[in-house]
């Protein structure tokens, strides 16, 4: 125990690490298509919208684990995907960007639900005069509906990074428990207390994730007040 | 240039059919709420897709159903003023007024910005956000923002609306500089017919989704047959010349040799002018009255009684000033024994004439258009 940050011992500031990483990751890849999703849900009607609608929500319904063995089997070694990546020498299974899969796939209707309210909530008639005034529809999308929807932006990525920071079920049925590899911060915790004597470690780590998840919250609560100040609508 | 529509465009149980074709300058599109005011404008700016027809400013088509053309509204090269303003809330009143314009090349652009933001007092406007602003400086930083587009047609749809009486006083006077100074045609969508005296060019009355006249506003405001917005809107629109400004808070008004005396106007001496009188503003005597306190007495001969469905009748006057219009009962007509061809005096009260009434005006078109 050498190398301890703060009362964190090494391992647990591993998974900490690992943890924020994933999160991170987890959320930046989501975003493109979060945004594309969301809008498309927002502003066009098409067979099939209710499907597309359903499937995004499908992780927040399922049990999680049943997510996960979803993700092995796609993104396995042995999977349709899994199988098309390897030789590009992209692995997921067993590997922390699995955990950011699994993460980012599980945070993703939260940030979808936020963003689809952000867009529908802007005036179509602002859109509408963008166009009269010879804005092509890519940047209509960029000037004006984006930069309106940046609280909901904002707040969806918070809660997609949190809901990240938290996963636990998707993650261990994927891509398993392994320290410095996936084992991020709730398995970390569930780890621990699967041993006699992890209780006091694991108190730390609980402690660790409970400030994490909470700054979070606060700092998308500041944004948006920061943001919906600024730009009070008309 | 000419604007020539003819279209029809089903909207639920809404159609609308409407053709007409309209001179340059500042066509108002005349109509009750529901006659398909906003749905023909939309049409033109591209926002609705007609099921046939054709729409064309000056040469170029901006759709036509037989050839399949129908351009996107980025393409159609349009100022489109909202009656909401619809500012983009994000963006500086700077970023809103050049929003359309840094779309286009720069060879491309008309106009001169500086000119543009002066007219319409916007400098010191121009670092605040839509939420700041008024609702009078909202509509004319939508003004500017559709002027520095460099547009080919100006549309406008009811963009004084939603503004109080003192803000629409502010914001008529520039529709007017825009019809008189820019030529770019402008087409202008209300129900005011305040409105339609003071800045149309031609009139196309619309209703229930079809063109019932096209015409200049002194012929459509004074035919009770065809205001759209009922019998209190009918009046007759006079041309004067603003010849001084009285001590007293009057100015006088010089419409074809007859002094006509209004509430002050802040315009310089030598302006034309256009005024609109309603029609029950007017009394009627059968000779020249004494002891009144209306200044206003313009001396005529009876045009034509038209006795509506209720006591009411419309007595056109002619006189020098143009036609005035007075809505008397039947049995004032009967009493004065007014018939075509008699002397009869129309009578105004100076305070009677309100602001929102008289304005610059740019000549009428030629009568007869359709």
């Amino acid at each position: 125990m050498q190398e301890s940050y703060f009362w964190l011992g090494p391992n647990e500031w591993l998974a900490v690490r690992l943890s924020i990483k994933v999160a991170f990751w987890a959320t930046l890849i989501s975003l493109p298509f979060g945004i594309l999703v969301a809008y498309i849900l927002a502003r066009r009607t098409f067979p099939g919208k209710q499907i597309l609608n359903g499937l995004v929500h499908l992780p927040l319904i399922l049990p999680p684990v049943v997510t996960g063995y979803l993700l092995l089997l796609t993104f396995g070694p042995m999977g349709p995907i899994g199988r098309l990546l390897e030789p590009l020498g992209l692995t997921v299974a067993f590997r922390w960007t699995g955990a950011s899969l699994a993460a980012g796939i599980m945070g993703f209707p939260l940030l979808v639900r936020s963003l689809r309210l952000s867009f529908e909530l802007i005036d179509p008639g602002l859109e509408r005069a963008a166009a009269t005034l010879g804005a092509s529809p890519a940047w209509i999308f960029m000037s004006v509906s984006l930069p309106l929807a940046l609280p909901g932006l904002l707040a969806g990525s918070t809660l997609a990074f949190a809901k990240a920071m938290g996963e636990f079920g998707a993650t261990i049925t994927f891509v398993a428990n392994i320290p410095g590899e996936t084992q991020t911060l709730p398995s970390a915790i569930y780890a621990l207390l699967q041993v006699p004597g992890g209780e006091g470690p694991a108190l730390k780590l609980i402690l660790v994730s409970v400030v994490l998840s909470f700054s979070a919250l606060l700092l998308s609560e500041f944004l948006n007040r920061r943001l919906a100040s600024g730009l009070t609508r008309t | 240039m000419k604007i020539e529509i003819d279209l029809c465009l089903q909207q639920g149980r809404f159609t609308l059919d409407a053709t007409f074709s309209v001179p340059s300058g500042l066509t108002v599109i005349f109509g009750r709420s529901g006659s398909g005011k906003t749905t023909l404008i939309n049409a033109v700016a591209g926002l609705l897709k007609p099921d046939r027809g054709q729409i064309k400013v000056g040469e170029t088509v901006l759709f036509d159903a037989a050839s399949r053309i129908s351009l996107p509204p980025r393409k159609r090269r349009l100022g489109y003023i909202f009656q909401d303003a619809r500012l983009f809330p994000h963006l500086s009143v700077q970023r809103n007024l050049f929003y359309g314009r840094r779309l286009i090349p720069a060879r491309g652009r008309t106009g001169d910005q500086d000119q543009v933001i002066e007219m319409l007092g916007l400098r010191s406007l121009l670092n605040q956000y839509p939420a700041h602003l008024s609702g009078g400086e909202k509509q004319r930083v939508a003004i500017g923002r559709a002027l520095l587009a460099s547009p080919d047609l100006i549309l406008a749809d009811e963009p004084l609306a939603a503004l109080d009486l003192p803000r629409k006083l502010e914001i008529l006077p520039y529709f007017e500089r825009i019809r008189d100074e820019m030529g770019v045609p402008i087409l202008y969508v209300t129900h005011s017919a305040a409105e339609v005296a003071r800045l149309a060019t031609t009139v196309v009355v619309l209703d229930g989704g079809r063109v019932t006249q096209v015409g200049p506003a002194s012929e459509v405001l004074s035919d009770p047959n065809v205001v759209p917005t009922g019998v209190r809107s009918v009046g007759s629109v006079l041309q004067a010349t603003l010849v001084s400004h009285h001590e007293d808070g009057l100015s006088e008004l010089d419409a074809g040799g007859v002094a006509l005396f209004v509430p002050r106007v802040d315009r310089p001496i030598g302006t034309r002018m256009r005024m609109r009188i309603s029609a029950h503003e007017v009394i009627l005597s059968n000779r020249m009255p004494e002891g009144l306190s209306a200044l206003n007495v313009i001396p005529g001969t009876v045009g034509s009684i038209r006795a509506g469905e209720g006591p009411g009748a419309l007595v056109t006057l002619q006189t020098q000033s143009g036609p005035i219009v007075a809505r008397i009962t039947q049995r004032s007509a009967n009493l004065l024994g007014l018939a075509p061809g008699t002397q009869a005096f129309a009578i105004v009260k100076s305070v009677a004439i309100a602001p929102e009434d008289i304005g610059g005006g740019g000549s009428s078109a030629p009568t007869g258009i359709l």
